[in-house]
């Protein structure tokens, strides 16, 4: 009885630090006070105010968006290849190679951050919103990589087989037989390296140029105390959005599994 | 249409070091239903992807109503598949899975909605059209892998063990339905299967695989009642074996001594594969009789002891062990009116004849 409540007690604790933080931003963002503490002083908008008319901020977004859709795109296409490939296909050192692909995972950033901007200087390059692709792309396509992996796994390849023998070419079965299948799979990895992409900071930092991302240009705003309820304000339609980015894709998962019957066709959650 | 109208000269395939199909020659003729029958990795099911074109030959070639079908991929092979696992396309209704391969050929709307109709009335799915596909039963997926071969009208229809994820009574059902559907349809249909009974009773011709090898290739009758080897005998239905001493006998006879039975004079042709030093003799449980009553009469009698009964109703299996026989025989009896059914370890009056032994190599 005893051992019964106590872990009832470690549930409550891990669930309140692991998810009271969070809820503190939203708390903070509508406080009418530039302090960051309580007792609550009243409601305002003042905060988001504040950050619609923040220019920096506004290209630092762009500059975001920018990068998570383009590396979600960039990242889940090369992850459908390799695990296409792993899934499909024997070949020597298949093995290794697949490997190498998941490095990255467990890679420091730090270490990848510093090195891809000595290579990138080295050659000439530019720093710019593009190299910050380059560093997510590759700290993403493990995770996209591992998504995918297991939609194709699942996937019966006599399905595959038998539109070729019913007469399609291989490209039109990809597309009419394969994609529809795996398309779960490919929304979970699209969602989660937009997700890495846009709240990573390392990386982003030390590649970016002259243009800074969102992460960073919070992390520049924060020497500045009386600019903190604006970024709880920020923290909190992040919060949101990223709650309903999950929701949507959750929902279209299980709608698709409906429809076809295939319970783990490689979404996320 | 060609005769036949499926040659395979000379096939080998190697996986790698592993060789899966040796110097495989067949012809399968136009209209018949043919079985590719052996136990589990014996390379049947490597020969039809072979003819389906999923897999290339390593040497040899095959012929298909004439054509030679080297580089000539699946999709544009005159064949098409059943799937084990009716690969059903999930994400589409039941029409639509039957009418993929008509919309792959780019035929006009209106008349894919026809043929259709028409081949789902064909497997006994009028009117499912509409259904998902997914929540379709086992044995009506199977059906609408069938709709959506045959809507083709292939001039081969392969079936790869389409049957084994049946249960039994669906099983049987769809053994029927698709011999009738092969009459109606008069298409050339292959099938692979593991299980003896099933291409018994479906196959024009059968071919025996053994180890990336034909063993056999004849019609059902001959396959059962002249197997070329011990091996094609043992896995075709049940066979007692007993130890044979061959004595030379005239010209186109063996004059033999068969253990636990005795003499006996053997034609040739009841040693389809020839004779040599390691030939035993070959007896059906339906070919050995239990002899009851005085009056009961055989060409030849031998005796031994019942050592188990297996009542099965209509039929009776005894195990019995003939004198001098180390290891007891099946034999099968009809439980007739007035017949008795013998207990265990009674003495029994086996009969037999000349003509009910075949000596296999």
């Amino acid at each position: 009885m005893k051992s019964g409540k106590l872990f009832k007690l470690y549930i409550a604790v891990f669930l309140v630090f692991l998810y009271a933080p969070a809820l503190l931003l939203p708390v903070f963002a509508f406080n009418d006070s530039s302090i960051v503490s309580f007792p609550l002083k009243g409601f305002t908008l003042n905060w988001f105010n504040v950050l619609w008319e923040t220019e920096a901020l506004h290209t630092a977004t762009k500059n975001s968006l920018l990068i998570a859709v383009s590396t979600a795109i960039i990242s889940t296409s090369l992850g459908i290849l390799a695990a296409r490939a792993s899934s499909r296909y024997k070949f020597r050192g298949q093995k290794a190679v697949m490997g190498f692909i998941m490095i990255p995972l467990v890679l420091p950033e730090i270490i990848v951050g510093v090195s891809l901007l000595v290579v990138i200087l080295q050659m000439g390059f530019d720093l710019s919103l593009w190299t910050i692709v380059l560093g997510h792309v590759l700290i993403c396509t493990p995770f996209c990589v591992a998504i995918l992996s297991s939609a194709f796994l699942n996937l019966d390849q006599s399905l595959e087989e038998a539109s070729f023998d019913l007469g399609q070419t291989k490209l039109a079965t990809f597309w009419l037989v394969t994609m529809p299948l795996v398309l779960p799979g490919v929304v979970s990895s699209m969602l989660i390296s937009f997700t890495i992409s846009l709240d990573e900071f390392i990386i982003a930092f030390f590649l970016a140029g002259t243009e800074p991302t969102l992460p960073v240009y919070i992390w520049g705003q924060l020497r500045f105390p009386q600019k903190l309820p604006s970024l709880m304000a920020l923290g909190t339609i992040l919060l949101i959005l990223s709650l309903t980015l999950l929701a949507t894709a959750e929902y279209f998962r299980r709608r698709s599994a409906r429809k076809t019957g295939i319970e783990d066709a490689g979404g996320f959650l | 249409m060609t005769d036949p109208i499926i040659r395979l000269s000379g096939i080998d395939k190697f996986y790698g070091d592993f060789q899966a199909l040796y110097d495989v020659n067949a012809e399968i003729r136009t209209g018949e239903f043919f079985s590719l029958l052996g136990p589990s990795g014996c390379g049947k099911t490597t020969l039809l992807r072979t003819i389906a074109g999923f897999e290339d030959v390593s040497a040899g070639k095959v012929e298909i109503a004439g054509q030679s079908m080297e580089n000539v991929p699946a999709n544009r092979r005159p064949t098409n598949m059943v799937f084990q696992s009716y690969a059903i396309f999930p994400h589409m209704t039941v029409a639509e899975n039957v009418a993929y391969g008509l919309k792959a050929r780019k035929m006009p709307k209106d008349k894919i909605a026809t043929e259709v109709a028409t081949a789902l009335k064909q497997v006994g799915l009028e009117g499912y059209g509409d259904r998902a596909s997914h929540a379709m039963s086992g044995g009506q997926r199977q059906r609408v892998a069938l709709a959506r071969a045959l809507v083709l009208k292939p001039k081969v229809l392969l079936l790869d063990e389409p049957l084994s994820a049946l249960d039994k009574k669906m099983r049987e059902q769809m053994q029927s339905e698709l011999r009738h559907l092969q009459r109606a349809v008069g298409i050339t249909f292959i099938l692979v299967t593991h299980d003896q009974e099933e291409a018994l009773t479906m196959s024009d011709r059968i071919a025996v695989m053994f180890e990336g090898r034909i063993g056999q290739l004849a019609s059902p009758q001959d396959l059962y009642r002249r197997p070329v080897n011990r091996k094609v005998a043992e896995f075709i239905g049940v066979m007692n074996f007993l130890d044979v001493s061959l004595s030379a006998g005239t010209a186109g006879t063996f004059e033999c001594e068969i253990a636990g039975l005795g003499k006996a004079i053997i034609p040739a042709e009841q040693a389809p594969g020839g004779v040599d030093a390691s030939v035993t003799a070959g007896v059906r449980p339906e070919m050995l009789t239990i002899l009851s009553g005085e009056n009961a009469r055989s060409e030849r009698e031998a005796s031994g002891i019942v050592e188990d009964v297996y009542y099965y109703g209509d039929m009776t299996y005894y195990d019995v062990k003939l004198d001098g026989v180390d290891h007891p025989v099946t034999i099968s009896m009809r439980n007739t009116a007035g017949r008795a059914v013998l207990s265990r370890q009674d003495r029994a009056r086996v009969g037999w004849g000349a003509e009910s032994v075949l000596l296999l190599k």
